[in-house]
């Protein structure tokens, strides 16, 4: 178990591992995340699942190299094992036909997206995508939901493919268009913070998914809580997603740099030693 | 659960504790003070986040604390042991110099002695029942001390004794969780000759006694002895599986088991939700606790930061908020506070730990109740309002209520703040199985008598049940539900 079967380069610090866990393959539903720890010293890190194969086993995982922890796992290859991995955490996506949906995706965090474009889809609603990135390196997966989605539209803040802009200005480009039911987004959490400042100008009723700081992803530590709707709510068990427009973005932001400092010096030590 | 009378008249009767009764008056038993657990000096062990408190008994003095045991004819020690050891039967063992025997008897009843011997709350328990206590109005024997005696031994002699276990039934049982209640409940099981498989959803073994108990009060190594016994017997433990979420419980009975013991703990950390709450530099203790317990983040060698508080303050009265606040003082505090709403007396924690860390140089704020937090810039807490307090009449919890002291607040700087104000029932069980019947507080609701559920193949026990108690009462559900699953499905193969 936990054997890598796969590893897919997207670009020098994005990867995709296809990971062999049977168990998790089977019960995994779009929305669900993992626990990964690499090694004895390592972290407990959260992954949102991107992908899953129930009848050969495995699982898609997305990962940039950023800190210790996700360069430790960046830089296992084919054949390694992955030391502890647990799930699936968290609530599925709630997968319904309403119609039109408005799917988000930035940088990684299209690839946890694509399992959710998917069901949409196969429930039957009309999906456009928006894939947004920084450059064309870093537009991820865009095959995979082409295959799911009705239209693709790529934004890349430098112009280096597809339109130069934000996600934003793509969501507002399609939001006046045509009639959205519902919104989703998934990305880095300012991203997600003015996806649904824009969404809610227009009452489109919109679920981001975070990836916050966790331990153990059980309910048990509270490292992950985030304000929603005013209530201070554990991200691994109530969410991962949540209704955008109740939760308090700016607060999740500087949560999210609650180890600022320690992670910097843990960074600096483990460059040197390597 | 009931003692068995009988059993234990038969084994007081046997000729070495009649003649070890005889060797020694009773008034001369009784003239004996209690003899003290030797500890590590304060300023030293402060410096050592591994480092046990209390070094143990050596085989003498272990000796001189068993011969004040007077081996009552009706030991009513035991009735304060959640899991019936027979107290009398371990401590004349040692008296008479037979360490090893004395910890085969702790292991009759008990999955975990070394454990026990260490975290229980005596003084609460047996020691609060002993003769010594109720009719003398004396000093207990220290069976705390003398049980932790004998499991030291049995350990460091290197012939550890392995229970011996019924021939195989065949039948497959799981343990959901791998904390007290389930290993006392796998001990049993496994002795009554079921297949138990446990499942714990993180990566070590353990529970509480890995993720929560610190170092200095319980060692991992010795968890571990105790652990590998229970393999020895046959328990076989699986790792990072969470029952209900990896596979669901139908899974898992279409692989065969046939009932369940649901353990999972009380994992949701409870916060006050007041102001300034979710600055960054605020965290429960679970948190706390399990990066520098169980993922070693005190130390650079390994990934998990923590933050090193230089003015920590941690809010809660009970054992959790004493471990925490202990830690951070070998961390590096300058200052290390408890804030507590009511007074020393009320505190919930053992009277052994609050000593400890006053020893240690933990400030007690007592009647002190945080009303909000502030932060820098970044977002980091750098100060907290306290509220002073004072206490009313009793509430139902038999405590003296804090009352709120208008006009009283104040602040201090703190750059960590802690909060141990309780824990509630994890939710994952219950949210999985839609037909468990649970109370409004999210505990499982269960026969006190069997410990089943509303389902009938699922029993449950520990703070997933009771909502937050102590590692001895969780062993003494787990030893309750495994005699009657053990009724349980023998009735159900009659059928």
């Amino acid at each position: 178990m936990n054997q890598i079967i796969d590893k897919v380069l997207f670009s020098e610090k994005v990867a995709k591992f296809v990971v062999d866990a049977p168990r998790i393959a089977k019960s995994r539903k779009p929305g669900h995340f993992v626990i990964l720890r690499v090694d004895e010293k390592g972290e407990r890190i959260p992954l949102t699942i991107a992908g899953a194969d129930p009848v050969k086993g495995t699982i898609d995982l997305v990962v940039q190299k950023m800190g210790v922890s996700s360069t430790k796992l960046f830089d296992l290859n084919v054949g390694d094992f992955i030391l502890d991995l647990v799930g699936p955490l968290g609530k599925a996506t709630h997968i319904h036909n309403t119609g039109t949906i408005l799917a988000c995706g930035g940088g990684v965090g299209v690839a946890p997206m694509l399992p959710i474009v998917e069901a949409f889809k196969k429930a039957g609603n009309r999906v456009i995508s928006i894939l947004a990135a920084r450059n064309k390196e870093l537009i991820i997966l865009e095959d995979e939901i082409r295959k799911w989605s009705d239209e693709v539209i790529i934004m890349t803040d430098d112009g280096s493919y597809g339109t130069k802009g934000l996600v934003t200005t793509g969501a507002e480009m399609v939001i006046q268009r045509e009639k959205v039911n519902e919104c989703i987004a998934i990305g880095p959490a300012v991203m997600m913070k003015f996806t649904s400042l824009l969404t809610k100008k227009y009452e489109i009723p919109t679920q981001a998914s975070l990836n916050a700081i966790m331990v153990d992803g059980t309910g048990m530590c509270g490292a992950c809580r985030v304000s929603v709707g005013g209530r201070t709510l554990f991200t691994c068990i109530d969410g991962p997603e949540f209704d955008a427009h109740q939760i308090d973005f700016n607060e999740l932001i500087v949560r999210l740099g609650g180890y600022a400092a320690e992670e910097k010096l843990a960074n600096e030590r483990f460059l040197s030693s390597n | 659960m009931s003692t068995n009378k009988e059993y234990l008249q038969t084994e007081r009767d046997k000729e070495w504790r009649a003649e070890l009764r005889k060797k020694m008056p009773a008034k001369d038993r009784t003239a004996k003070v209690r003899t003290r657990m030797p500890e590590l000096d304060p300023f030293v062990r402060i410096q050592y986040q591994d480092r046990e408190v209390n070094t143990g008994l050596t085989g003498q003095q272990a000796q001189v604390e068993a011969s004040r045991c007077l081996d009552c004819i009706n030991p009513t020690c035991i009735d304060g042991c959640p899991v019936s050891i027979n107290i009398p039967k371990f401590v004349k063992y040692i008296e008479l110099g037979n360490f090893l025997e004395a910890a085969k008897t702790l292991k009759e009843t008990s999955a975990l002695p070394a454990v026990c011997g260490r975290v229980c709350p005596q003084e609460k328990q047996c020691e609060a029942t002993c003769f010594y206590t109720v009719k003398l109005k004396k000093d207990p024997v220290a069976i705390g001390h003398l049980e932790r005696f004998a499991a030291d031994y049995e350990r460091e002699s290197g012939s550890m004794s392995v229970p011996e276990v019924a021939p195989a039934n065949g039948k497959k049982v799981a343990a959901i969780g791998s904390g007290p209640a389930s290993l006392s409940f796998a001990g049993d099981m496994v002795k009554f000759g079921y297949d138990v498989t446990v499942f714990e959803a993180l990566h070590e073994i353990g529970g509480v006694l890995k993720y929560g108990i610190p170092e200095f009060r319980l060692p991992n190594k010795i968890v571990d002895v105790e652990l590998d016994n229970l393999q020895k017997m046959g328990v076989k433990f699986v790792r990072n599986f969470i029952v209900g979420k990896t596979a669901s419980f139908e899974d898992l009975k279409s692989e065969g088991f046939e009932a369940f013991f649901v353990a999972s703990g009380a994992g949701l950390p409870r916060f006050m939700n007041i102001p300034g709450e979710n600055y960054n530099g605020i965290l429960s203790s679970n948190e706390y606790l399990t990066r520098v317990n169980l993922m070693n983040a005190a130390s650079e060698q390994f990934d998990t930061p923590v933050i090193k508080g230089k003015n920590v303050a941690v809010i809660g009265g009970g054992n959790t908020a004493m471990d925490s606040v202990r830690t951070a003082k070998r961390l590096g505090a300058e200052r290390a506070m408890i804030i507590y709403r009511r007074s020393r007396e009320e505190m919930p924690a053992r009277v052994e730990e609050v000593h400890h860390a006053e020893e240690e140089g933990i400030e007690f704020m007592n009647l002190a109740n945080p009303i909000e937090y502030f932060a820098d810039e970044k977002g980091m807490v750098n100060r907290m309002r306290i509220q002073r307090m004072t206490l009313g009449e009793p509430d139902s919890s038999g405590r003296r209520r804090p009352i709120v002291l208008e006009g009283s607040e104040y602040d201090i700087p703190v750059d960590l703040v802690i909060v141990a104000v309780g824990v509630s029932p994890n939710p994952l069980i219950p949210s999985e199985v839609k037909e468990l019947k649970v109370s409004k507080w999210g505990t499982i609701e269960v026969n006190e008598e069997t410990m089943q559920s509303s389902i009938p193949e699922l029993f449950a026990g520990g703070d997933i049940v009771r909502g937050g108690a102590t590692v001895i009462l969780a062993m003494g559900d787990g030893r309750k539900a495994a005699a009657s699953m053990d009724q349980y499905l023998q009735e159900k193969m009659k059928k």
